[in-house]
């Protein structure tokens, strides 16, 4: 013991008083830090989803069976999604509106594939707080704009399922989609 | 750590002096709630409320635990163990009834013991630890309260998780990733509910580390008083046992009757009817609100509506809700007036109450529909809020005459008690 204590109170310095045992100091505590964090990141990480869940994150759907003015509620990632057949009145309305007058900037365009104009396929999650909108389901209300009403903290959609009135910042979500025929979409 | 003149703890038996060599825990309980611990003679009845908040984690943790042992953590059965729970388990109805009521319960004490520190000034110096430990705990029970709601995975356990975790998620650019690695998934789910089963298990037992620390930090100062003047000498204080101990088993004693009255002829009355469908993520109720006790900052959050220099509305209400709690931990240090107590404060006294009615307002709003006149009146009641705590408060803290302060407590006691000296020295009970 006395010989360590020897060495230590004497032990080569820098000149500028830096001994062995700090520079022995700072690497074990920064070895040990990083070897704290490199155990942080499985601990962090395995709140994220899982392989099953993850696994369910594409859903196809047949629309053969929607007619004009139809929607149907369908799930993508255990969340709602609308898929609509709008009439050529709801295309019109839709079109009528000054996409600069708008909350979120998009025309229906922007919002369906090219050339499929009519179906308009967004997820039914409210995009203030994730409530399902109302609209989607036969005699539900549609709200003022003719699209989709959430009942929670009344966010009016219109038919191009852009917000229009209450809190929510955002037009509903288009998620990313194909069709792989003329009658069905691959999401996802 | 105490008065000098604190009773001394002297184990007599041979088997507690034993004891007391080897693991002085007795002698510690002693110093803390009994006879070695002087208080103040003045205490009203407002503080009993931290010996109730007490009991009431209590019977949380008893009642909990033993639920826990009936239900299962999986969205394929967790509706249907807890129905199971209130109809075939042996006195499982009981069980759960006590556990939801005395959540309320819980709250409703510790809305009262804040109540008691507002007012009363408990939380300025030397006591600004205690205070914000105090709100840890505070914060502590509402994220435990939160995640116990979903368990029972009800329609309005679903939402509830759908729309809190949703508030991470107005949070710019990792909001969305945020509110993912919350839930597990991209809805609430499986993940989510075994998740927020091992936290709501896990968190009553910090609650009760911070609350060892809360009363550690409390003994430090001793605990403050009606009139807010400090201890000055033994006669104005008496031992916590037998004097304390016993107001706090009256105020037990009715705390218990008001609870039993709750549980065994209202059990659901604060609850909402919508929580006994099972969830369905493809149908939200017609109308979502939490438990009572988070309406206040559910009505703050909703109170913004439009869109301030390119910050979202959404942003900002969240922004808000936790603004409004996180702005009690600067409470010490915005109001600077040297006199504690409210009673002697008489503009503090007026924006006090007008403030207590302000919250009123905000709950009555919160657990009211999202639709005008609401709206408007959460938007000003929010805005008095915040008004309160960074205008108002320091300027009476600067500007306000106080009343002239009794020289002591004991001053104070003998003259609401119209007596003049001559007053007994506090001895404990024979």
């Amino acid at each position: 013991m006395t010989t360590v204590e020897h060495v230590e109170s004497e032990g080569p310095s820098g000149g500028d008083g830096v001994r062995r045992r700090d520079f022995i100091n700072i690497a074990a505590v920064s070895f040990a830090g990083v070897g704290a964090v490199a155990v942080v990141v499985p601990l962090i990480d395995q709140m994220n989803p899982s392989a099953d869940v993850l696994a369910l994150a594409s859903t196809e759907v047949d629309l053969s069976a929607i007619q004009p003015g139809q929607a149907i509620k369908t799930t993508f990632r255990s969340q709602p999604l609308f898929v609509r057949h709008l009439t050529d009145k709801e295309i019109a309305e839709a079109d009528k509106v000054d996409p600069s007058t708008l909350r979120d900037p998009q025309t229906l365009e922007q919002r369906t594939v090219d050339g499929k104009k009519q179906w308009l396929i967004t997820m039914g999650v409210c995009t203030h707080l994730g409530c399902v909108p109302l609209g989607a389901g036969e005699g539900e209300n549609r709200g003022e704009f003719g699209g989709y009403f959430c009942p929670c903290h009344g966010s009016s959609y219109d038919t191009a399922a852009r917000i229009r009135k209450g809190p929510a910042p955002k037009n509903l979500e288009v998620p990313k989609y194909s069709f792989t025929s003329d009658t069905a979409i691959l999401v996802g | 750590m105490s008065f000098p003149w604190a009773e001394q703890y002297t184990p007599k038996h041979p088997a507690m002096q034993w004891i007391d060599e080897k693991l002085p825990l007795p002698r510690l309980v002693y110093n803390a709630i009994g006879a070695g611990y002087p208080v103040p003679r003045n205490l009203n009845y407002f503080w009993n409320f931290g010996v109730l908040a007490g009991l009431a984690l209590v019977i949380q943790i008893v009642t909990g635990v033993i639920m826990a042992m009936h239900y299962g953590a999986n969205t394929q059965v967790a509706f249907a163990t807890v129905e199971q729970t209130m109809r075939d388990v042996n006195a499982g109805w009981l069980m759960r009834y006590a556990h939801a009521t005395g959540a309320s319960f819980f709250f409703i004490v510790v809305y009262l013991h804040i109540f008691r520190g507002l007012y009363f000034g408990s939380y300025k110096a030397p006591r600004e630890m205690v205070w914000l430990l105090g709100l840890v705990i505070f914060l502590l029970m509402m994220a435990t309260a939160f995640m116990g709601y979903v368990l029972p995975w009800g329609q309005m356990s679903y939402w509830g998780a759908k729309v809190i975790t949703g508030l991470f998620g107005a949070i710019p650019v990792v909001g969305n990733p945020i509110q993912t690695w919350l839930l597990g998934g991209f809805a609430p789910g499986n993940a989510s509910l075994n998740r927020f089963f091992s936290l709501h298990f896990l968190l009553p037992f910090v609650i009760a580390a911070v609350v060892i620390l809360h009363i550690w930090a409390l003994h430090i100062p001793g605990s403050s008083n009606p009139t807010g003047v400090e201890v000055k000498g033994p006669q104005d204080t008496v031992p916590f046992h037998p004097y304390y101990t016993a107001k706090d088993g009256f105020g037990a004693g009715v705390f218990l009757i008001l609870f039993a009255i709750m549980l065994f002829y209202a059990p659901n009355y604060l609850g909402h009817p919508d929580n006994y469908i099972e969830a369905n993520p493809l149908s939200t109720p017609a109308h979502i609100v939490p438990e009572w006790y988070f309406w206040p900052f559910y009505a703050i959050l909703r109170a913004f509506t439009v869109d301030f220099f390119f910050v979202p509305a959404k942003l900002l209400g969240v922004l808000a809700m936790f603004s409004s709690i996180l702005l009690l931990f600067f409470l010490p240090w915005l109001d600077t007036s040297a006199v504690r107590s409210g009673s002697y404060r008489p503009t503090f006294k007026k924006f006090f109450w007008i403030l207590i009615l302000d919250v009123l307002v905000l709950g009555y709003c919160g657990g009211a529909p999202a639709a005008e006149p609401y709206v408007m009146i959460s938007q000003v009641a929010a805005a008095y809020y915040f008004a309160h705590f960074l205008i108002i408060l320091p300027l009476i803290s600067r500007f306000e005459k106080p009343l002239p302060l009794p020289n002591s407590i004991t001053e104070a006691v003998l003259a609401k008690y119209g007596k003049t000296g001559g007053e007994p020295v506090a001895v404990p009970a024979e």
